[in-house]
């Protein structure tokens, strides 16, 4: 009978902890990934897309200005960042929240905040397995990382946690409008991360204003440092300005994202 | 009159019997809620027993989920108190969320998860272990009776198999206290005896406390052992469902006439009788007591000439008690504080 349980042994509510939590909401939105195939077709062909259009596009004009340059290789970075951006399951969270599961969530005793780093796990598991079929299409066409294997999974590593700082921004936005709409405009943020930068050029090569702009990316720190890996070697310094940069982000997108999801919980 | 003392002389309350002995499971004091400038909740005052199923009834826009989110700590109270098992939901919200269940107006679940899915996070949620898990979701999959389609995507679900979803996930951790908003709204009359079975077991079996809301008068008859009538955010009426019908309701006489274009005023005025309609091609008589009025009133139809083929004596139904006392205590209007709701 429903309810009664084994004789002498009543099943009942018990607190769980923050770890068990994440894991149990990263849990889930993983297992939601592969039951949502045709979100993941854009985030495998643009990136595919982009590598191939710029390369195509600017190999031999960028080979004339810096004779010296891997086009492909200094490409390769700019397409794995398409990939990592906007991984995110902020619409499934708008979902949620439309639909009442957030608030059954939100009844149970689940950490506040595992709610939130828990969509973010997944992301950051999706993001960096999006990575591999960029890195494949590089070696197809013959780019080699300069800092071997282990400079791979350094790349992969950062631009991972490049997607996961922001996606920060569009759980803000969902957590606060609960729109898919305006989670899907939030994707809009990325264009002046992405354009305002070195994505095609090096800095260099940029007319004097717009390499100012450049100069107050972030993503411009962040492409400096996963060029680095793939086409100069270790070096430290490239690297740990580039990791700044994310975190930098990260902490601006988590604390709207908190903020967001604290107004959520806590409505007066 | 300042708003509370006009509340304070509108409610009428049944006394509970032995009320000094019972443990609260629920209670709460003075709770008020704003949205805006709009009152939902008015200095509610509610207590519940442990192990009782109690109803609530009122109109759209009465206040019930107002109230249901804050006792399960979805939302704050503007002021006042709501305690559950003793304690304050907003100071102890982690611990009091140990202790309910929720089952909202509409079936809050992952469509894309299959049911097993489902039952099996809510069970981690609750800090169950995995083989306590497997053994509830046994036990649940003979509630929701929807067998193999445990393991389909709930998209695919009917809504009476997704209410029912909803209720297992609800009470998968067996709370001690559970809240139902509106369960059965909109599912067909077999889905609706079956939750209403489990409902009266979760309360005779396991002891636990259930409030519901309803719009249905006969779902808080036959489910509630106490019932409290809510409207503009204030509780106009309490007890259990016959003495309310008792004590509100007076008495009701159908009298079987041949009552086209007959002037019903005109028995109105007739000693003892408060009210007077026709209902389905009979005279219906709201009279203070039954069995003084049958007499006057016999006499009164045979004056104006209308034979009664039968006359019958009855109490009134709570569908009737509630319509009278909620049209005698108009929902405030919206943006208006200061009413006294």
């Amino acid at each position: 009978m429903a309810g009664d349980g084994a004789p002498g042994l009543r099943i009942e509510a018990r607190e769980t902890g923050f770890t068990r939590d994440l894991m149990t909401i990263s849990w889930r939105s993983i297992r939601a990934i592969p039951k949502e195939r045709q979100s993941l077709i854009p985030a495998i062909v643009i990136p595919v897309f982009w590598l191939a259009v710029n390369v195509g596009a600017l190999e031999e004009v960028a080979g004339r200005l810096f004779p010296e340059l891997d086009y492909r290789g200094f490409q390769l970075p700019v397409a794995v960042l398409f990939a990592v951006t906007g991984v995110s399951r902020a619409s499934a969270l708008v979902t949620d929240l439309r639909g009442g599961y957030f608030d059954r969530l939100t009844v149970s005793p689940v950490s506040r905040l595992s709610l939130l780093l828990g969509l973010m796990a997944a992301d950051w598991l999706l993001a960096t397995s999006l990575t591999i079929p960029v890195l494949a299409l590089g070696w197809l066409l013959g780019v080699e990382f300069a800092t071997g294997l282990a400079g791979m999974a350094v790349f992969v590593f950062i631009a991972g946690l490049w997607g996961i700082a922001f996606t920060g921004f569009l759980y803000a936005i969902a957590l606060r409008t609960a729109n898919p709409s305006a989670v899907a405009s939030g994707l809009l943020l990325f264009f002046p991360f992405a354009f305002v930068t070195t994505s095609f050029m090096p800095r260099d090569a940029l007319t004097d204003w717009m390499s100012t702009a450049a100069g107050f990316n972030p993503v411009t720190y962040l492409l400096a440092a996963l060029r680095s890996l793939v086409l100069d070697g270790w070096d430290p310094n490239t690297i740990a300005i580039g990791l700044a940069a994310v975190l930098g982000v990260g902490a601006i997108s988590l604390s709207l994202a908190l903020m967001a999801l604290r107004g959520r919980l806590d409505p007066a | 009159m300042p708003a509370t003392h006009r509340a304070a002389a509108r409610r009428l309350v049944i006394p509970r019997y032995l009320r000094q002995s019972v443990t609260l499971a629920i209670e709460t004091r003075g709770l008020t809620k704003y949205y805006g400038d709009v009152r939902a909740l008015d200095g509610l005052d509610l207590e519940i027993a442990s192990g009782e199923v109690y109803g609530l009834l009122g109109p759209n826009g009465a206040g019930k989920t107002t109230l249901i989110r804050i006792l399960s700590t979805l939302m704050h109270p503007t002021s006042g108190e709501a305690m559950l098992d003793g304690l304050d939901v907003r100071e102890h919200s982690e611990k009091v969320r140990l202790k309910l269940g929720l089952a909202m107006q509409e079936a809050a679940l992952d469509l894309n998860q299959t049911g097993v899915e489902l039952l099996q996070l809510q069970g981690r949620l609750y800090g169950l272990r995995k083989r306590e898990i497997e053994q509830r979701v046994e036990e649940l999959a003979r509630l929701v009776d929807i067998g193999d389609s445990l393991g389909r995507r709930i998209f695919t679900y009917s809504l009476g198999m997704r209410r029912r979803l909803d209720l297992a996930a609800a009470i998968i951790h067996n709370p001690q206290i559970l809240f139902l908003d509106e369960p059965t709204t909109g599912l067909d009359p077999a889905s609706r005896h079956r939750v209403w079975d489990e409902i009266l077991r979760l309360n005779q079996v396991n002891g636990m406390t259930i409030l519901l809301t309803t719009q249905y008068l006969e779902e808080a008859e036959h489910l509630a052992g106490q019932v409290g009538i809510i409207n503009g955010g204030t509780m106009i009426a309490e007890g259990p469902p016959a003495e309310l019908r008792r004590y509100f309701g007076g008495d009701v006489v159908v009298a079987k006439v041949d009552v086209d274009q007959f002037p019903v005023s005109r028995l109105g005025t007739v000693e003892g009788v408060q009210s007077v309609e026709v209902v389905d091609g009979s005279l219906v008589f709201l009279v203070d007591d039954g069995l003084r009025a049958l007499g006057p009133i016999t006499v009164a139809l045979a004056e104006q000439g209308l034979p009664a083929e039968a006359v019958t004596l009855r109490q009134p139904t709570l569908e009737e008690v509630f319509l009278r006392l909620t049209e005698k205590q108009p929902s405030q209007p919206p943006g208006e504080p200061g009413n006294g709701g």
